[in-house]
């Protein structure tokens, strides 16, 4: 018996050995995203981009004299701040990540940012958290977004309302850190141009009926309704029972609510009505959407290029910082993002390393055309966007 | 002109999806009540079991839908409905047989068999989130609407449009025809009436020769058949999610305790006063207001007691009063 245990004791200690030996040659990134929760139609197309960008740096031969990447993905949820901690947290101790993308939505990024990423000093790249909250959250420098905060956002909607000659609409919010930042950087925003918010009133996520919320927006009145929520969630239900009580016929949509949930859900019910996404022109995005169709999922869904963006900066900033270590990798992030510097887009990872290698400067372009302002995220271009016969287009930049 | 639109958008916000879903309580209230009145005891599994059977009726409408059949104009489900009743039939069956049989046998008080009935409700609840799982589950088809706002502001002229969706109308017929049929049953059959007799005084019942046992099975039967209507309207109104039906409980259990537990007409006063209370309390009048104030004393609030946030709470509130003033409820049914 003791000789069965000394022997089970030794292998498992030979195990262990074996498996430190296998990690110092690899570099693990946490992909953290709401694969479950009210964005989970969007997560598994934000995830594959990631890792699309990922697999690109392993065939260029990976990072820091041959080490490779791997990612291990683990479920934020969205909604639920203390599933992301715990998601990150294992991440974190048991699988030994060394950089994190993500979380998705606000309220569950800041929360993997303060107890997670801050305490162990890892690098976090959130690629679509945008609550206005996050550039004063203490950082120590380590967390970025390719997502512009939501200040911006609230700027532009009120700005493309009041170019349709809309001066007055009723504003209801998901009620979380995304919508009421949203919600309340847009009102100022829109009162400041000279626009009346009506009524600005939230909704709860997930449930059966939406009729007596859209009651009171109704009574309230206003030539459009601005639905800041999400399109698998109250958004949509908020939607239909506007639809159901003819309370608005224009909807105005930000970026939670564009996707093709919507267009599967309404179709041309909803025509003209509009919104705007994160998304700036890119003169060579046609090439992304090219290898995302290669990869099998779909690149023109949002926040997809960011999330491909947020995985190359994490990587190539562990190149040029020479260390997977976080602070060092972070101090990278914006002078990589940047000018000046050779300009690097999507599949061209393999010159970027190349580039860091020989000590060239690089300004990240990527595919979503990435420009990082302090405290590090980015600095906001936006499509807007039409629904037209039942589909989402992008009818221009701002 | 301005009163007919003050009446249309009354009709529109607070009128015709009170009525729905008034009819949609009382369907579930009515369950509980003949429950409360003849196996003695609150069922606190009913939302769920209302979930089973709207489960079973939409995987039957899934499978037709997926052979083409359709019923036209009218949704496929009320196709499918027969097949839910007697899915949930089966269960409810299956449960009385295996769970509370045993109970009854000991002669346990009614609080045991309430928390028994919670034990119920988790397995309930867990076997229908496993089966079609957490989700929302859309099965609606066929025609949308009876009369759109569109239409009719287009026929009327109106400045405000009502619109009646063809699942609100459907809830309305269905209940009272079931609240017909369960009415003629209860007063009319030899059945029925030996169900309210057992209800009356269990004892004399068994001196005069009614079988315990058959009275009991045709309890849980006419139970299963209005929580699968139930269940299958409120879906087909709303959406099905399990969460929300086991949020359902809540109003369910107001509306018969307002309306007098074990009292079917109770229970039908009942789910309406909760559901107006619920709509009318936590809506935006300030339109309505509009039309019929002279220009001068128009609010500038929005004239909402409570926040919509707060519907749920209404219950609550209702349910105290009247277990405070007037414990029987409205109908005399028997106090709690």
């Amino acid at each position: 018996m003791k000789k069965f245990l000394l022997a089970t004791a030794l292998t498992g200690l030979g195990a262990m050995t074996a498996q430190a030996a296998s990690h110092s040659e690899m570099v693990k990134v946490g992909i953290i995203l709401g694969f479950t929760g009210p964005l989970e139609t969007l997560a598994p197309a934000m995830a594959d981009s990631g890792e699309m960008a990922l697999a690109e740096v392993n065939e260029a031969g990976g990072i820091l004299d041959g080490m490779m990447a791997e990612a291990v993905r683990g479920d934020g949820t969205c909604a639920d701040a203390a599933a992301a901690t715990a998601a990150a947290e294992r991440l974190v101790t048991s699988d030994g990540v060394s950089a994190i993308l993500g979380a998705m939505c606000s309220g569950a990024t800041g929360a993997v940012l303060t107890n997670v990423s801050l305490p162990n000093g890892i690098l976090q790249i959130s690629p679509s958290a945008t609550s206005p909250g996050l550039s004063s959250i203490e950082d120590n420098g380590l967390f970025f977004r390719m997502a512009p905060s939501d200040a911006r956002q609230g700027e532009v909607m009120a700005e493309i309302i009041m170019e349709r000659g809309i001066d007055e609409v009723a504003v209801t919010y998901t009620n979380n850190d995304y919508g009421s930042g949203l919600a309340s950087s847009f009102q100022q925003a829109f009162e400041a141009a000279g626009g009346s918010v009506t009524l600005s009133a939230s909704h709860e996520d997930g449930k059966a009926d939406y009729s007596a919320e859209v009651g009171s927006l109704a009574s309230a009145g206003g030539d459009a309704l601005v639905v800041i929520g999400y399109v698998d969630q109250g958004g949509s239900g908020v939607i239909q029972a506007a639809l159901d009580t003819g309370a608005f016929e224009t909807f105005v949509l930000p970026d939670g609510m564009i996707g093709t949930a919507l267009e599967n859900n309404f179709g041309s019910d909803i025509d003209g009505s509009f919104g705007q996404n994160p998304s700036v022109e890119n003169e060579r995005g046609d090439e992304f959407l090219a290898m995302a169709e290669a990869a099998g999922f779909d690149g023109t869904s949002v926040y997809a290029k960011e999330a491909y963006d947020s995985m190359a900066l994490i990587l190539l900033s562990m190149a040029a910082a020479g260390s997977t270590n976080g602070a060092d990798a972070a101090a990278k992030v914006m002078e990589l993002a940047n000018a000046p510097g050779e300009k690097i887009y999507a599949g061209e990872l393999a010159k970027a390393i190349e580039l860091i290698a020989a000590g060239t400067d690089i300004d990240y372009v990527g595919a979503s055309s990435v420009e990082l302002i302090e405290p590090g995220e980015a600095s906001g271009g936006y499509a807007e966007m039409e629904m037209k016969n039942g589909k989402l287009e992008a009818i221009g930049y701002r | 002109m301005d009163i007919l639109n003050a009446l249309v958008v009354l009709a529109n916000f607070v009128l015709i999806p009170a009525i729905a879903y008034g009819a949609q309580l009382a369907l579930g209230a009515l369950g509980v009540t003949l429950i409360y009145g003849i196996l003695r005891f609150s069922n606190f599994a009913h939302g769920d079991t209302m979930a089973f059977g709207a489960m079973v009726t939409i995987l039957v409408t899934w499978a037709l839908q997926g052979w083409g059949v359709s019923l036209g104009p009218l949704p496929t489900a009320l196709l499918a409905l027969p097949f839910g009743i007697l899915g949930c039939m089966a269960l409810v069956l299956l449960t009385d047989r295996l769970v509370y049989r045993f109970y009854r046998a000991q002669r346990v008080k009614p609080v045991i068999l309430v928390i028994v009935s919670m034990g119920v409700m988790f397995v309930y609840n867990g076997v229908v989130r496993f089966v079609i799982g957490a989700d929302d589950q859309r099965f609606a088809d066929g025609e949308r609407f009876i009369i759109s706002v569109r239409d009719f502001k287009a026929l009327t002229g109106l400045e405000e449009g009502l619109g009646i969706r063809t699942t609100q109308g459907l809830t309305v017929v269905t209940a009272v025809i079931t609240v017909a049929l369960l009415f003629w049953f209860l007063n009319r059959t030899r059945t029925g009436k030996s169900m309210r007799a057992y209800s009356d005084n269990e004892d004399l019942a068994l001196l005069s020769g009614i079988n315990p046992e058959r009275v009991v099975m045709i309890t849980w039967l006419l139970v299963a058949t209005l929580a699968t209507i139930a269940g299958t309207l409120y879906g087909l109104d709303k959406t099905f999610k399990p969460f929300t039906y086991f949020q359902l409980l809540l109003p369910v259990f107001a509306s018969a305790i307002v309306g007098g537990l074990g009292s079917p007409v109770g229970a039908i006063a009942g789910g309406f006063v909760i559901a107006f209370s619920e709509v009318g309390i936590t809506y935006a009048w300030k339109k309505v207001a509009e039309y019929l104030l002279p220009e001068a004393w128009e609010p500038d609030s929005l004239l909402q007691l409570l926040g919509t946030d707060y519907k749920f709470a209404v219950s609550f509130v209702i349910l105290v009063i009247v277990l405070l003033i007037r414990p029987t409820g409205l109908f005399k049914g028997k106090s709690v």
